[in-house]
């Protein structure tokens, strides 16, 4: 018993990770008032640029840095087209992502070797492998916690880190006044737009993270719509941790749990249809929305940004 | 000289009529220009491949009606995305309508054949489409109204709600025992069937053109289309002159989901006859791109309709033709958008540059 438990925890925090690098990333970002709608497409071209990069380098590293680079790259394309711009912030992030998974499966049949006739699929790069930590992951059930990759352990950091940054610095103050009032942030002194830019741009290349680990190191290699939808499930995951980066690893575990446990109910013969235990995390997605609103002080302690996806523009003074 | 220099932006009454068309046609270009300069990166001849793409839209009598048949959906959902855009309900749950309204027509074409005369099918398929369509945006909109509910996420969630649900349906109780394992349902009976016009072409394009004109004249010359406008630009303004919000969200939502509702209904009955893999294509997204690029006008929601049918044609005819990634023409329609969008600050806002 113990031991399936903290299989099932292994696995769940391996399929997680990349959920947790961009929740948090959007977390970051609507944080900001930025709505990212593009983070399906930007996770699939840093996926593709990751691999793509990793081998023909030889090093996941250097496709990690990449990753970084094209999440940042999409980031700061919408951040132009609704700060700057004052886009609707819903119809540029769409427009990302159809962008930006058009362009990651093309790319995924044209960067590859003529070997394989200029496909990526297929093709064996350089990873990110499990690194068992000695005794720590002989624990039961949280040795599962020890038997990741380097990028999962790297989340052990970020995000407590991302905790304390938006709640106990001077900056994350700033952070979370813009989004909630661009207008008294303004009056504050606080430069909104750079901020927004800044953390739209903070916020992609974390999303940017999760392509990579997808790709390098949770399915190593390339296959189209290797993300599986997992940006929208991100949008999601946003709401269901209220904003908090340290909720964002509760959310990613529910999801990346459900995933796991339904291999587990299969195996063993139960009725009920994966599709509902699939649709569970979106109607409490709802469920958690309504509730939300609905006792309008409960959301306020919460933090959902209220300027949330309004483009700010100062009054002439 | 020590004038400061600073940019102003003031609002326009109007939207800048030449901006308007100008913006979207420099796009289109901007878009190619980008576009070519990645096939050039990665080898292939951009003009060879557009000529290709062109030829394989409307090079002859059956790509062109291919193309339409693509375009009636990305009309039907464009045109239920702009009646909600046009009071800012951000409806981007278009996807999930149209899959509801496919599930429900499927249901009266598989389990109502033998009960009911078989002229009363289609129009009750079609009708069950349309009303399921309309509920699946009924919910986030009700949520909205009473509630005020952030209807961009609900009706976002709801897209996945609906298509497990319906792959769950073929892969599971409405599969085809005598599929052999193919997952899907089994064929509707021929009564149940739109009629087509050529080809693949189903009278659903009809449906769609018939109702943009419609809605043109609605926007154009009615109260209600009025209204509907009032709420998206001034919500005060709007309660001043007495006009019901909540109910008139919930109303024009409905309409909207009917709509993607009936294009749902259009692909099952028109075109794949059951319920399989490939009812949820996307549309419901490229319906907003549609929408915006036509700038919520009904009858330019035809044209981009097929303009971006076209693309999505062309590119699987570059793939066959040529070789190349057929994702070449969702690259470029998601490439059209972003000129415009950064453009439409120049639609919206008159730019001043102010000497103190």
């Amino acid at each position: 018993m113990l031991a399936l438990l903290t299989s099932i925890l292994t696995i769940t925090l391996r399929a997680g990770t990349s959920l947790v690098y961009a929740t948090v990333g959007e977390i970051y970002t609507e944080r900001s008032g930025i709505l990212n709608l593009g983070l399906e497409g930007m996770m699939l071209l840093s996926a593709v640029a990751a691999f793509a990069t990793g081998y023909y380098s030889g090093s996941p590293w250097l496709g990690v840095l990449a990753a970084l680079l094209v999440g940042g790259l999409l980031a700061t394309l919408h951040a132009f087209l609704t700060v700057t711009m004052r886009a609707n912030q819903v119809v540029s992030g769409l427009s990302i992502t159809l962008f930006g998974s058009g362009l990651a499966s093309f790319l995924g049949q044209r960067l590859g070797p003529a070997s394989n006739n200029n496909y990526l699929v297929g093709l064996i790069g350089p990873k990110f492998s499990v690194m068992e930590i000695p005794l720590l992951s002989q624990i039961p059930v949280l040795g599962a916690l020890f038997k990741q990759d380097i990028l999962t352990y790297l989340i052990y950091l970020i995000v407590p880190l991302a905790w304390f940054y938006l709640y106990k610095t001077r900056n994350g103050l700033n952070l979370r006044a813009v989004g909630e009032s661009p207008e008294t942030a303004d009056a504050m002194g606080i430069d909104v737009l750079r901020v927004r830019y800044r953390y739209t741009l903070l916020g992609g290349m974390l999303v940017g993270l999760g392509g990579a680990h997808l790709s390098l190191a949770y399915t190593p290699g390339w296959a189209e719509n290797i993300t599986g939808g997992r940006g929208w499930i991100v949008i999601a995951l946003v709401i269901f941790a209220m904003w908090n980066p340290a909720r964002a690893i509760l959310g990613a575990i529910l999801f990346g749990g459900i995933n796991a446990v339904q291999f587990r109910l299969q195996a063993a013969g139960t009725t009920l249809p994966p599709a509902f235990l699939n649709m569970l995390p979106y109607l409490m997605t709802i469920f958690v929305l309504v509730v939300m609103t609905w006792w309008e002080t409960l959301s306020k302690r919460i933090g959902a940004p209220a300027a949330l996806g309004t483009a700010y523009m100062r009054e002439e003074k | 000289m020590n004038q400061k220099v600073s940019i102003v932006f003031e609002k326009r009454e109007s939207l800048s009529r030449q901006a308007s068309l100008l913006v979207p046609v420099l796009s289109f270009g901007v878009s190619l220009t980008l576009g070519a300069i990645l096939l050039l990166l990665s080898g292939a001849n951009p003009l060879a491949t557009y000529a290709a793409m062109a030829r394989g839209a409307f090079g002859s009598w059956r790509n062109i009606t291919e193309t339409l048949v693509k375009a009636a959906p990305l009309m039907l959902t464009g045109l239920g995305v702009s009646i909600a855009f046009r009071m800012r309900f951000w409806n981007i749950g278009a996807e999930g309508q149209l899959v509801m309204g496919g599930v429900a027509a499927a249901w009266v074409g598989l389990f109502w054949s033998q009960a009911l005369p078989e002229w009363t099918l289609l129009p009750l398929a079609l009708l069950l489409g349309v009303l399921a369509g309309a509920l699946w945006a009924g919910v986030p909109a009700t949520l909205k109204a009473a509630l005020k509910v952030d209807e961009t996420l609900t009706t976002l969630m709801l897209n996945y709600v609906a298509i497990l649900y319906y792959q769950y349906l073929f892969n599971g109780p409405w599969r085809d025992p005598h599929g052999y394992g193919f997952p899907g349902t089994a064929q509707f009976p021929a009564a149940a069937w739109l009629p087509r016009l050529s080809g693949r072409l189903h009278v659903g394009l009809i449906f769609a053109l018939l109702l943009a004109g419609v809605l043109w004249f609605i926007f154009k010359y009615t109260r209600w289309g009025f209204e509907l406008k009032i709420i998206g630009e001034n919500q005060t303004a709007a309660r001043y002159l007495g006009i019901k919000i909540g109910r008139n969200i919930v109303l024009a939502l409905l309409l909207s989901g009917a709509l993607s509702g009936l294009a749902g209904a259009g692909e099952v009955l028109g075109i794949s006859h059951r319920l399989q893999q490939g009812l949820s294509l996307g549309y419901g997204y490229t319906a907003v791109i549609v929408a915006w690029m036509a700038q919520l006008n009904p009858l330019a929601v035809v044209f981009v309709a097929v303009l971006m049918a076209a693309l999505l044609v062309g590119g699987d005819q570059v793939q066959i033709m040529m070789g190349l990634p057929s994702s070449v023409g969702v690259v470029l329609q998601g490439m059209i958008l972003i000129p415009m969008l950064a453009g439409s600050l120049f639609t919206e806002y008159r730019i001043r540059v102010v000497r103190k």
